[in-house]
This record gives structure tokens, C-alpha cells and sequence, in this order.
């Protein structure tokens, strides 16, 4: 799925943002179109793949789950063994690069775990830039592992006082830096939201995990999957795993959004489940706002899917059917986040412990011989002090 | 189509020789009666177009000053309806043209048909939406025309020599020069290069060239005036008449606009 040349998918995308900005993102679009049909650029970003990240990352057979749900064949891509421990890393290598292709000197992001800001200062860090991170102030303390993190990788981490505080003020907060900024200033997003191109390029740079996936689970499997789930907060480790199977049509998805304390309250993050169509952050989407258009505060356990809006792609997607948004709660997520870690040995992040708490939840409604892979997209040790904070 | 009051009104202005006095304000910060107020007394101390600011929750355009008056705004409970209620309110007391400021995201959620119909009873005559460009804009622009609403967008240093004349063209009204690269707030002088490049855009256009953001004194206006149309003042505004009472608030609006007055009429 392609979007038009001015960034729909349908109805949703485009690009709306402050004029200033429009000359820097149509230098993006152009250099990351050229750059992506480059051999150079390719193999370079090959090349950091396999021996920085990490890459290939497995797709593990969870055996011990799949005989506990009594239900279908369960399979984890494993992208919590990235390094710096999830799927950010593969969207902000690709995106540092650009910036250094384009000749800017100076990096900005926003984050709301932490993941993508560590993950950012990373490639930061490896490429020689100078690197600033947004965070909303909530965030600084409840993610303060990963806060640590940034500065030791040269970051600053900047804390965001204004709004409610979280990672839609942190985004906030980077595009006005950028807006104030942009001659030298490269402005890593970190999921498929925000002005054309950047959902097409996060997407492009994540597709790395859906593209491995196909091949590992013919072998594994000599067939595709039935389902593919992913939790989806901006939703690029999601969209990251689906975009490959687009044209497949017989692969069900399931996108799995925070329902926080219940998508009948106010106090959740699940944009498509519980919101309606709007503007936010450059692009056209499901949003949670009021009916004034005032975007509204979210709640969710893990902060990485605490985010009023979503990619427009997933909008266009569960819009056009292609695949179902579905919201579990905080608690759902919490038990899956213990169960995982007890019987497999796998401490999941509290964002995709929302996707396996889909599959323990719903584990009847599946054929006993279906094969489903799930994208465990980060490992969850940035999450103990949250968790711990539960008991 | 019959001439809106902001048309009319800069008809007027250029037959006089006259530069343009254009305010913004936050709708119901302090509180909408305030608003009323401060609206009035800015009339009466010489601006000729009132910008009222419908407050967004997430204003990425704007620095600290005009975000924190729209948080406290829409902490009070202000919303579309009433912004629309104080404009009928005011447009019936004075002559002033009304032009709404806001982000794309109120006015598309309001129901697009139904903002600008809403805004052309209030008398509402311009929108000025700052996440809005000609392309995307294409999602209201005809409904404003039909509804007889001049959509002002910005030009910004960073606007490259072809989207300087789309900008140019499409605007109606009068075309919003931004004076900077970056976010709203008041700022002591303007960079040196600003004022070469709004006397290469007026060569382009006769159309009205408004200069805004930024702009906190009369004395950083000096030079540049000759080659605009207008000022558009925000941010040094809120800021200057902010901490007053009900026996102040007139005369700490009179303090703060008159020297502008002065320095544009000189």
C-alpha cells in the first residue's frame, strides 16, 4: 500500500503543519526517495542492521505459552533483542543517516517510554551529532531508567512542563524546536505519525520486521501466518510487521491498543477503538478529542502507548477492514507481562505485553491450528519500577 | 462578492496611507467577559483589526506565552460556541473587522460547513489557521469563500521563491508575513535579514503584507515599516496587560498600544 504522492492513505495522512516547515520536509521527501533507491545507502543500513542491532532477530516458537493458552500456534518476533532493547533502533538508524545525507548537525525527538529517545541518542552517539530529547515531565519520572540512559549517550533530556505532560506535549515540544530550528535540525520521529513522509518512512525503516518475519515463518512453518498481532500506540512496530503482508490478503491482523482503565472511561489511550477522526501532529487521523476538537489527556500503563492519536495508515487500515483494532486494559496487560516472563522466560515491555494479553484473552475464539506471530517489540526492564509500583 | 468588513476595512486603510494595527488576544483569558472588554478598549486605543485567538490544546505554532493563555482558557470551559458569541458580541458594539485565529483540528472536528457558516453570522471576516498551508488548507478554503471569509495564510522566511506567489495568490485579504523561523513570543529586534526580504516580496504583490510574531516595541518597527502594510502584535500584548484589575486594564492597554499607534502613524 503506497500512499499518494502527497501522503494519504484514503482519507488519512497529509501533511499539516506550519509553513516554515514545508521547504525542510520536502528536502526530507526528496532525499529519503533518492536514498532509498541508492545501493550505498542500502548496504550501509544493511551493515549497521546485522552488526549494531543485532539483526536478524529471531522469531521464536513460544511453546510453553502455546501449550498454556491451549490454543493456536504462537510465535514472537523478537525484536526486545535489538540493541537498546526494542524496535525504535531500526527506524532511528535509518533516519540518522538521512540527516547526515542531508548535512544537518543537530538532532531532536521526542519520546514517551524512553525507548525511542534512547534509541535516538544512540544513533546519535554513533554518527557524532548532537542529540536532544523531548520528554514530558510524567514520563521523566516514571521511565527514569532509560532518562539515565540518554545522558550516559550524550543526550540532553529535556523535560516537557506544558499540557498534560506526556509524549503528545513532547511532540509538542520538538516541532516547535524544530519550527524554531530547522536550517540545522533534523527532527527524528519516532513512530508512523506526524507530517508526510515521515509515517511512510517510519513504516519503511520498521518494515524490516514484518519482511524477516515472512521468511522465517515460511521456514518454520512452509506456509503465512493467520494472524499477525501488535500492540499500537503510534503504532510503528505494528505497522512495521503488517505492511509486508498487505497484499497477503488470507493474514488477519489485529492491532492492540491501551484501554488503560476501560475504553468506556476517560482514562485510556486507544485512539481508533474509542476516538474519532481529526488533526493532530501534521496529520490526518483517529484522535481522542472532545467534540470541540480539543485533543484529550490519555491514561495508560505503559507510557509508549500513551498517545491520543495513531498512525494515519492504521486509521486507513481499520477503516478499509484490512486489519482490527481491539483494546485490552492496564490489568490485562499487567498479567500478561508476568505470565510471559514465568513461562517463558521472556520479560516483555508493558506495550507489547498488551498484544500477548490479546492473545490470552481471546485464545478460544482462535482454530487450535492456527499460527499466529506477534511482534514483541521491547523488552521490559525499563518497566520494573512501574510494575513493581503495582503489587 | 460583496467586500467583507476586514476588505472594506483595508480598502480604507490604504486610501489613507495609513499602516494597519492588528492585535491578537486569547478568547477568554482571563475569562470571556474580560475578552469583551479588552477588545473594546483596544478598538478605542487605536487598532484597526482585532485577531481573537480560539485556543487549541496542542498550539505548536505558538511559544510559551499564547500556550499558556490558551491552557488557562480551556481550563475556564471556553469553547467554540462561546468564542462565536463574544465575536457577535463585539462586532455589535464596534466597527472593528474580526479575524479568528486557530488550529486546523477545531475547525475540522466543529464540522467545516458548519464553523464557517457559524463564523459568518457571529461576523467573523478572516481566518488565519498557522498549520495550514494552500495545499492542505484545500479542505475549507471554497467553504470560506461561500461564506464570504478571507483565509490569511503565512509566509515564512523559510518559504522558498515558487511558494511565495501560491502563498501570494491564494490569500485574500491580506498575506501574514511571519518575521521569524520559529515559534510566537515577543523577541527584542528582529534579524537583520528580514527586512530585504519582505521589500522582495511587496515588489511581488499589492496585495496588504502584515508582519507578525515577534514584535514586542515600537522602536524595532522603525526602519521596517516602510515596507509593510501592518503589524500583527500577540504575545507582548497578553503579557503587558496580564496582571491587570478592572480599574487598570484600560489604561495598561492605552500604555501598551498607543506608542505603536504613534510609531506606525509617524
Amino acid at each position: 500500500m503506497n500512499p499518494t504522492k502527497n501522503g494519504y492513505f484514503g482519507q488519512f495522512g497529509g501533511r499539516f503543519v506550519p509553513e516554515t516547515l514545508v521547504k525542510a520536509l520536502d528536502e526530507l521527501t526528496a532525499v529519503y526517495t533518492r536514498e532509498l533507491k541508492n545501493k550505498a545507502f542500502n548496504s550501509k543500513l544493511a551493515y549497521y542492521h546485522k552488526h549494531f542491532i543485532g539483526r536478524t532477530t529471531p522469531l521464536y516458537y513460544a511453546e510453553n505459552l502455546t501449550k498454556h493458552l491451549k490454543g493456536p500456534k504462537i510465535y514472537l518476533k523478537r525484536e526486545d533483542v535489538c540493541h537498546t532493547g526494542s524496535h525504535k533502533i531500526n527506524n532511528t538508524i535509518g533516519q540518522v543517516l538521512l540527516a547526515k545525507e542531508i548535512g544537518k548537525t543537530r538532532i531532536i525527538a521526542e519520546t514517551g517510554a524512553g525507548q525511542h529517545g534512547v534509541a535516538t541518542a544512540t544513533a546519535a552517539a554513533l554518527f557524532s551529532m548532537k542529540c536532544e530529547v523531548y520528554m514530558g515531565e510524567e514520563d521523566v519520572a516514571r521511565q527514569a531508567m532509560n532518562v539515565e540512559r540518554m545522558k550516559l549517550l550524550g543526550a540532553t533530556v529535556v523535560p516537557v512542563k506544558s499540557g498534560t505532560k506526556t509524549l503528545k506535549d513532547a511532540i509538542n515540544e520538538a516541532m516547535r524546536d524544530w519550527v524554531t530550528n530547522v536550517e540545522n535540525t533534523f527532527y527524528v520521529i519516532g513512530s508512523v505519525i506526524g507530517p508526510h513522509p515521515y509515517p511512510l518512512m517510519v513504516r519503511t525503516f520498521q518494515s524490516i520486521i514484518g519482511k524477516e518475519a515472512k521468511k522465517q515463518i515460511m521456514q518454520a512453518e512452509g506456509k503465512l501466518p493467520d494472524y499477525l498481532v501488535a500492540c499500537v500506540g503510534g503504532g510503528s512496530n505494528s505497522m512495521g510487521l503488517f505492511a509486508p503482508f498487505y497484499n497477503d490478503k488470507k493474514v488477519k491482523m489485529v492491532g492492540v491498543e491501551a484501554g488503560g482503565l476501560g475504553v468506556n472511561t476517560n482514562k485510556h489511550s486507544a485512539s481508533i477503538t474509542g476516538g474519532s477522526v481529526g488533526i493532530l501532529h501534521g496529520t490526518k487521523t483517529y484522535l481522542l478529542q472532545d467534540k470541540y476538537g480539543q485533543v484529550l489527556p490519555t491514561h495508560s500503563i505503559s507510557a509508549g502507548l500513551d498517545y491520543p492519536g495513531v498512525g494515519p495508515e492504521h486509521s486507513f487500515y481499520n477503516d478499509s477492514k484490512r486489519a482490527e483494532y481491539k483494546a485490552v486494559n492496564d490489568k490485562e496487560a499487567l498479567n500478561a507481562f508476568h505470565l510471559l516472563s514465568e513461562i517463558e522466560g521472556i520479560i516483555p515491555a508493558l506495550e507489547p505485553a498488551h498484544a500477548i494479553a490479546y492473545l490470552i484473552k481471546n485464545a478460544r475464539a482462535f482454530k487450535k491450528n492456527d499460527v499466529i506471530v506477534v511482534c514483541l517489540s521491547g523488552r521490559g526492564d525499563k518497566d520494573l519500577d512501574i510494575v513493581n509500583n503495582q503489587l | 462578492m460583496m467586500k467583507n468588513n476586514l476588505e472594506i476595512k483595508l480598502d480604507s486603510l490604504k486610501k489613507a496611507n495609513r499602516k494597519a494595527l492588528i492585535c491578537y488576544i486569547t478568547a477568554g483569558h482571563p475569562d470571556l467577559n474580560t475578552s469583551e472588554k479588552i477588545i473594546e478598549y483596544l478598538y478605542e486605543s487605536g487598532t484597526d483589526i482585532v485577531e481573537i485567538g480560539l485556543p487549541f490544546s496542542d498550539p505548536i505554532a505558538d511559544g510559551p506565552v499564547i500556550q499558556a493563555s490558551s491552557h488557562k482558557a480551556l481550563l475556564k470551559g471556553v469553547n467554540t460556541d462561546k468564542i462565536f458569541t463574544l465575536v457577535s458580541k463585539v462586532t455589535k458594539k464596534t466597527a472593528m473587522p474580526v479575524i479568528i485565529m486557530t488550529y486546523l483540528n477545531p475547525v475540522f472536528k466543529y464540522g467545516i460547513e458548519r464553523f464557517f457558516k457559524a463564523a459568518q453570522t457571529a461576523g467573523v471576516s478572516g481566518l488565519i489557521v498557522p498549520d495550514a498551508t494552500p495545499e492542505s488548507a484545500g479542505i475549507f478554503e471554497k467553504t470560506a469563500r461561500k461564506y464570504n471569509i478571507s483565509v490569511i495564510y503565512l509566509l515564512a522566511p523559510t518559504t522558498v521563491k515558487n511558494r511565495q506567489k501560491l502563498i501570494i495568490n491564494r490569500s485574500t485579504g491580506f498575506v501574514y508575513i511571519v518575521s521569524l523561523t520559529g515559534v510566537t513570543g515577543p523577541r527584542s529586534k528582529f534579524d537583520g535579514s528580514i527586512e530585504n526580504f519582505v521589500k522582495g516580496l511587496k515588489k511581488q504583490t499589492k496585495k496588504p503584507l502584515m508582519l507578525g510574531f515577534g514584535i514586542s516595541n515600537p522602536q524595532q518597527i522603525k526602519s521596517i515599516k516602510k515596507s509593510i502594510d501592518g503589524i500583527i502584535i500577540g504575545s507582548a500584548l497578553i503579557k503587558a496587560i496580564e496582571n491587570s484589575n478592572k480599574n487598570t486594564l484600560k489604561s495598561n492597554i492605552d500604555k501598551f498600544i498607543k506608542p505603536f499607534r504613534r510609531e506606525l502613524d509617524r
